[in-house]
């Protein structure tokens, strides 16, 4: 048999999907009509089969997590995103609001745990502003030199050149000045303008979020991208979503991950909606490797997907687990039912009994090697 | 470079693409090295052979634990009191009966009845009950005590299996459950349940069950200190009891689950969604003479339910109304019927209620579509 018929052999795709089975064992791109077959074929583990095949290509048997902390300063925000359960008013009983001597505690105790990287992101609020947040960026460097800053979605930098008059360029340069290592991916949402009317009408818009991004890029920063689905969009929404990062990324290579985000509907406005089945998670994970053949890693979030469904993803195409998230909060006020973290030890079991090796990273997919004990 | 297939891998593929019969070592093989879904893809095409029409099966049914007073002490199980614990319990028939009502209420069509190994209960008891509750609902089947209590109450009773089989049946026994199957391995038996059924008991108390006509399904336990080629062989004395009797209606499995057991020490690990999945695959090939592999959701949550039905699994098992023994021991979900109903409509399926027996009832969304 040729490399190329046992490859064939292998997806054992349907008929109806032979031309896309050739496509990808040829590492052609594919279209925006073939991510919409792929939405809407039936055979998911087909689906599932091919994405996997691109990402064995990429990354062979290794799945990648690191160990990091999430801080979130405050929940006070002025955003009211239809989807979200962690925003408050300011004069909410739940609402909160961290000193920056808060930050460096929850700092402290990750790095004494060997974490490499912090995450940090909040709502938008007036107090905490650009110069609180270049003190804090200061402050955590000062503190804790090797620990990686990866802080402040697009839309929170959008937040920061309005409230202060300010250019993308300057609140990036001033961030990156005051110690910002890279930016996470969140606020992406669904690009396109109907859905992010109907779901978050008062944050940036697409075209802002990804000339964020691309500013970002071109003074040296690596991101991320994130999709939230399974709420109100449709799969041409989704295909829509990931040729657009796909043609920025295609410009800056910027992007590390892409990690589509489960929408969880508990303490949301949209609670009416049933939140996405295991079979559309599966789905998103396999079309978005499929489609975005330009960003190298794709994560599946534990955190949204659950720990199952996580595990599951390592098999249609994600190859990072993303990290043991001490402490996340926005999402657990959405009614997610995992845990707020998981060890180390927990994370590698999850990789091994999906057959692949674990391979611990720091934020930008360096290996890290430890001392045994100290894992 | 991808990877390709072994060449044994290959060929075993081959003969589960085929419709040919496993091997022992072929399943081995594949639960060792197949690739998950290449075997989703494999077992969906037995599941479609044996049950066409894009149709997936549940029942409404309710799980009555009528004690959880038990001699046995199995190192796997949280639900258990030892004879005079405080929190030991019997209910009495009128209990039974008023949870069997909400049942009926429902439209469901089969009780659970399971319990402890009871060191007291004499077979008038379980008769009685038995006439009980069918008496007064002649319309749900009595799907009732797995093969180790039938072998604990030959032992205490000293009345033989056949016997009690003969007279549950007259007083309203419908079919039996597989439970207590965990291992059909006496080395594992050993060490995880050392005063249970054997795995010959076992076998021999659904054998006769088969012989008398009842209908039973099968189990397995996985996932604590067995190794693969003992669930392999797990699955072959199943295989080869229903080569001879032809009486088991499906196979269900699940993962041990280990919080509040005394085997929780013993097992290094829990097991996940991807080992559930290829267990429930490779069962599904193997088990050619089986027409019916169960999701076993329970452990799993809906979301892993539903993507059972990518691996092989043609039925959604009960919808239970409750659960005691396994969620004892750690997280276990619940699935409503019009959840049910819409986990197997976003997969693709029609949902179709069943009897024990696997016979389907009329069509319950088309009517319910219907002005």
């Amino acid at each position: 048999m040729t490399p190329e018929a046992a490859l064939v052999k292998r997806l054992r795709a349907p008929k109806d999907l032979a031309d896309l089975a050739d496509k990808v064992i040829a590492g052609e791109r594919l279209s925006f009509e073939d991510g919409m077959r792929l939405y809407r074929h039936d055979d998911l583990l087909a689906v599932g089969r091919m994405a996997d095949l691109v990402r064995e290509r990429l990354h062979g048997d290794k799945v990648y997590y690191n160990v990091n902390r999430h801080i979130e300063p405050t929940n006070v925000c002025a955003t009211e995103c239809a989807f979200c359960a962690f925003g408050k008013k300011a004069n909410d009983p739940g609402a909160y609001e961290m000193a920056h001597e808060d930050v460096y505690a929850r700092a402290a105790t990750c790095v004494a745990e060997g974490a490499t990287e912090v995450h940090i992101v909040a709502g938008l609020h007036p107090q905490f502003d650009l110069p609180w947040y270049e003190e804090m960026l200061r402050g955590l460097k000062a503190r804790f030199p090797a620990l990686h800053l990866k802080c402040f979605t697009a839309v929170e930098v959008a937040y920061f050149k309005n409230h202060h008059h300010l250019s993308h360029e300057t609140v990036l340069r001033r961030l990156i000045d005051a110690g910002l290592d890279s930016m996470p991916g969140g606020g992406a949402e669904i690009f396109d303008p109907e859905v992010r009317k109907a779901i978050c009408d008062n944050k940036c818009d697409a075209d802002e979020w990804i000339a964020i991004h691309r500013k970002a890029h071109g003074m040296g920063l690596r991101s991320n991208a994130t999709m939230l689905y399974g709420h109100i969009e449709r799969d041409e929404h989704r295909v829509d979503h990931v040729l657009r990062i796909r043609a920025l990324q295609d410009e800056t290579h910027g992007f590390q991950a892409f990690i589509p985000l489960a929408f969880h509907p508990t303490n949301t406005l949209l609670s009416h909606l049933p939140g996405p089945s295991g079979r559309l998670d599966l789905r998103v994970v396999a079309v978005s490797r499929l489609l975005l053949d330009n960003v190298p890693h794709h994560k599946a979030y534990w955190i949204m997907l659950g720990e199952k469904t996580a595990q599951l993803a390592l098999s249609f195409g994600s190859n990072d687990l993303d990290g043991t998230v001490e402490e996340e909060n926005i999402v657990h006020m959405a009614g997610a039912e995992s845990p707020q973290a998981l060890s180390v030890a927990r994370l590698e079991q999850l990789i091994r009994d999906a057959g692949r090796t674990p391979v611990e990273r720091d934020t930008l997919y360096n290996v890290v090697r430890r001392e045994p004990a100290s894992a | 470079m991808p990877t390709t297939a072994t060449p044994a891998l290959e060929a075993a593929y081959d003969k589960a693409a085929a419709g040919t019969r496993l091997t022992r070592e072929d399943a081995l093989l594949l639960l060792e090295q197949g690739d998950l879904l290449t075997l989703g893809a494999l077992a969906t095409a037995v599941r479609d052979r044996k049950n066409p029409g894009r149709v997936v099966t549940y029942i409404v049914d309710r799980n009555v634990n009528y004690s959880n007073v038990c001699v046995t002490y199995c190192a796997f199980c949280a639900f258990y009191r030892a004879p005079g614990d405080r929190e030991g319990y019997v209910q009495t028939y009128e209990q039974m009966g008023q949870r069997v009502e909400e049942l009926r209420a429902q439209g469901g069509r089969q009780v659970l009845l399971q319990g402890g190994h009871h060191p007291e209960l004499t077979i008038d008891w379980y008769t009685g009950l038995l006439s009980y509750l069918k008496g007064r609902f002649p319309e749900i089947n009595l799907h009732a005590f797995s093969p180790p209590e039938i072998t604990h109450f030959a032992e205490i009773w000293k009345v033989p299996v056949a016997e009690i089989l003969r007279a549950f049946r007259a007083a309203g026994l419908g079919s039996v459950p597989g439970g207590g199957a965990e291992i059909l391995v006496d080395r594992v038996r050993k060490i995880i349940a050392p005063l249970k059924a054997t795995t010959e008991e076992w076998l021999g108390v659904m054998r006769e069950a088969h012989h008398q006509g009842l209908r039973t399904s099968a189990t397995m336990m996985y996932g604590h200190v067995e190794t693969l080629a003992e669930r392999v062989e797990h699955l072959d004395r199943l295989r080869r009891l229903e080569d001879e009797t032809h009486g088991f209606t499906a196979f269900i499995c699940w993962p041990f689950q280990k919080p509040n057991t005394n085997l929780e020490r013993k097992v290094p690990k829990s097991s996940g969604a991807h080992e559930h999945l290829k267990t429930l695959a490779v069962g599904r090939l193997f088990l050619d003479n089986f027409d019916h592999v169960q999701a076993s959701w329970v452990t799993q949550g809906p979301k892993v339910g539903q993507l059972a039905l990518e691996f092989g699994c043609d039925d959604m098992g009960g919808t239970m109304m409750e659960e005691n023994v396994v969620s004892a021991a750690g997280t276990t979900y619940r699935i409503p019927p019009d959840e049910m109903d819409r986990l197997i409509l976003d997969a693709g399926y029609e949902p179709r209620r069943r009897t024990t027996q696997y016979e389907l009832l009329p069509s319950h969304i088309l009517e319910e579509a219907a002005p």
